[in-house]
């Protein structure tokens, strides 16, 4: 090869390695935008993990919708995390107070974080909470016991064909990764 | 192959550098693409022994149901490994070792573009395989969470997991080095007048997988950091607890997993497309739409990958897109079949091993790629999913698609390589055997995946027994029957049973393309200076020629 055509060919290669560095980028960058694309689009039950303001919706005493509760310990723990009542049947529109009960049975102080989820997934985006234990993480004496409660409404918007939804929550132990509280 | 580049007869002035060192010295330091692509065969088959030694563990303990030889945590280690080891050992490295030896030798150009890099990417990958294989012997044992290395499962692998990591990033810089090396040589270096639609379709099929491979390889790479950093340093990207998504894994995962499919399977096209039209003695049917079908799958291979996760509960929507995308690969890779066909159709046909397999693999990969519509439907993939269908399914595709290629294509230019022609009454037993034994294998999967049997489980209901007995025999069968192309192979390196040096340059009355206007054993520098181009060694439009 001749000097100029071999020089054409480490340019070549340089910028194919430099497509190489930024398709790595991209796999990281596909977190951010998954993360954007599910809030946005209500993709796989994901929505902000926040409280909302909510108010000033008509309730249709026309519908009613069940909601059911269902909880899981993550990783084995043996906790006890359990809905106060198994479902709610409620209007959309209506502002309801349920609550989860949690008994730490480690003797250990502990923190767990819950992580909800809706079923199904379409029916996230309309359920609006005011409160609940899954906003901030959870600490826990060893032994202690809990009620927390969760107030939520349904959007009225509610697509007409969901009559029957599950909130779930999961609690995941983070103690060893959480901030200390004391 | 040590002996047949001793060749000091070429027709060259003598420069210092003209032929290899002596001893082992020659092969650590070889920048020669002969040599590389000598050593990236050596390597996959040492790999496809290895994980095919797993497969047999895997098909000894479903001999029968219940737990007879190894424990399920070692099965899940077989299962996980197997994969790991044949595709980036077996297959991945099988096709660069051919890249490495027919590329530069059919675009006429000296070499590989990147020499050095070249090397570096070989001797990469024994480093990359030592490192996972060691996992196999250390306290907790290797990854066994599958190779798709789904998180939560995979972050509970216990010493193995920051070994696993690097290793796959090693076997990524090896594949990304290659790829890059192969489009600069592709692109800048062929010989005068061979426009990018005269290049021999396996050298098409070799540009598209490297630009594939470039742009993948990094997102896998990607992928594992992630798991990693979430692993050792508290990142929670796929920890729900910490904000996370687990099947956001899955995405990047199959972004990277699907193109990996078709790295996998489009240099197998490429076989294919150069061997039938010689054994057909007709040019190459539609060798236009050849290309622009290669490039369709390359470019859909990218917006499909979702329909590896059709259970993990996705919009509608989602699913209905993933599915039609999916399904609309077939058009393309029908276009592929259906040429292959018409070359065949009306052609002089003979039946030498290369063709053999060649026409095998028409045949079997065709049965692999209707499983594969059947599993494209979201309805019914919800039955299908991680059953032994899916298991028939991509082995159908990946043995008697990728795997029958390389050995086609070995067939095919070992006389080439070695000046030797290999003994054609073995080759003939070798095929039927394994085309037996492949179908004995993996056809009774699929019954047995329809009728529930899950797959990376060692244990299954007692009624699956006697497909899961016939599989195993096959697979023992395949297994031993490798040792006769082995053994004749190795005769065309090493002159065994007198085999003499005395293979024409034109190997096949019917081959066309530069590769075989070079001497047979090829000398080990070629085309030092860029060769003319007659028509008649062109894939594309050397009807006329073929008419001799």
């Amino acid at each position: 090869m001749t000097t100029a055509a071999r020089h054409n060919t480490y340019r070549h290669g340089l910028r194919l390695l430099f497509v190489t560095a930024l398709m790595f980028a991209f796999g990281f960058a596909m977190v951010p935008l998954y993360d954007k694309l599910c809030y946005a689009l209500g993709l796989n039950g994901r929505v902000a993990n926040e409280a909302a303001t909510v108010g000033g919706h008509a309730v249709d005493v026309a519908r009613e919708v069940t909601v059911e509760f269902l909880t899981t310990v993550n990783g084995g723990r043996p906790w006890h995390f359990a809905p106060d009542q198994a479902s709610v049947t409620m209007h959309p529109g209506e502002m309801k107070t349920v609550s989860f009960v949690f008994r730490n049975t480690q003797d250990r102080d502990i923190v767990a974080q819950a992580v909800p989820n809706i079923a199904p997934a379409t029916a996230a985006r309309y359920l609006h909470k005011t409160e609940c234990f899954c906003f901030n993480q959870q600490a826990f004496a060893a032994g202690e016991e809990k009620h927390m409660p969760v107030a939520f409404t349904l959007d009225p918007s509610l697509p007409d064909d969901i009559e029957r939804l599950t909130l779930a929550y999961t609690f995941f132990d983070v103690t060893d990764s959480a901030p200390r509280l004391d | 192959m040590a002996h047949t580049h001793d060749d000091h007869a070429h027709g060259h002035d003598d420069h210092a550098h003209h032929g290899p060192d002596k001893g082992i010295m020659r092969w650590i330091k070889t920048t020669n693409h002969k040599d590389l692509g000598t050593l990236y065969l050596f390597f996959s088959f040492t790999m496809f022994f290895i994980g095919g030694l797993m497969s047999l563990v895997i098909r000894a303990e479903l001999f029968h149901p219940g737990l007879q030889f190894v424990e399920p945590e070692f099965f899940n280690q077989m299962t996980t490994m197997h994969a790991l080891v044949m595709i980036f050992g077996g297959v991945m490295p099988g096709f660069v070792g051919l890249a490495n030896w027919m590329v530069p030798m059919m675009i006429g150009c000296s070499d590989l573009a990147l020499p050095r890099v070249n090397n570096w990417g070989f001797w990469i990958l024994p480093f990359g395989f030592a490192m996972m294989l060691s996992t196999l012997f250390m306290d907790g044992g290797g990854p066994a969470g599958g190779w798709t290395m789904y998180p939560p499962l995979m972050l509970q692998t216990g010493n193995a997991f920051p070994f696993l990591i690097f290793s796959i990033h090693l076997l990524g810089i090896s594949s990304i080095t290659g790829a890059i090396n192969v489009v600069v040589t592709i692109l800048n270096m062929r010989t005068p007048g061979m426009t990018l639609l005269k290049m021999p379709l396996f050298v098409w099929a070799w540009l598209i997988t490297a630009y594939l491979l470039i742009a993948v390889m990094p997102v896998l790479a990607g992928a594992v950091t992630m798991l990693l950093t979430d692993k050792y340093f508290g990142t929670s990207f796929f920890n729900a607890a910490g904000g996370g998504d687990p099947v956001l894994f899955q995405h990047v995962f199959w972004f990277f997993g699907h193109p990996e499919v078709y790295i996998l399977i489009l240099p197998a096209f490429g076989v294919i497309s150069t061997i039938i039209p010689t054994f057909a003695r007709k040019p190459l049917f539609g060798y236009d739409s050849m290309v622009y079908a290669l490039a369709s799958i390359a470019f859909l291979s990218f917006i499909v990958w979702a329909h590896h996760m059709f259970t993990v509960g996705m919009p509608l929507a989602g699913e209905l897109f993933f599915m039609f995308a999916t399904m609309l690969i077939a058009v393309p890779t029908g276009v592929k079949v259906f040429n292959w066909v018409a070359t065949m159709w009306r052609g002089s046909l003979t039946f030498e091993t290369p063709m053999l397999f060649a026409i095998a693999f028409v045949f079997l990969f065709t049965i692999g790629g209707f499983s594969g519509l059947m599993l494209a439907m979201t309805p019914v993939d919800f039955q299908y999913h991680d059953t032994y269908f899916v298991v028939a399914h991509f082995h159908y595709v990946l043995v008697p698609g990728a795997v029958f290629s390389i050995i086609a294509a070995i067939y095919y230019w070992i006389p080439k390589w070695t000046g030797r022609m290999y003994n054609e009454k073995a080759g003939q037993w070798h095929f039927w055997l394994s085309a037996i034994f492949i179908n004995l294998t993996f056809f009774p999967q699929h019954f047995v995946g329809l009728a529930g049997m899950q797959r990376r489980v060692p244990d299954y209901a007692v009624q699956f027994t006697d497909f899961n007995e016939i599989s195993t025999i096959g697979a023992f069968g395949f297994f031993f029957a490798q040792f006769i192309f082995i053994f004749n192979m190795l005769a065309c390196c090493y002159g065994w049973f007198g085999r003499k040096q005395d293979a024409p340059a034109r190997v096949w009355e019917g081959a066309h393309g530069l590769e075989w206007t070079v001497p047979s054993p090829a000398p080990y520098h070629t085309f030092e200076e860029p060769p003319p181009l007659p028509e008649s060694e062109l894939a594309s439009i050397g009807g006329g020629a073929h008419a001799h």
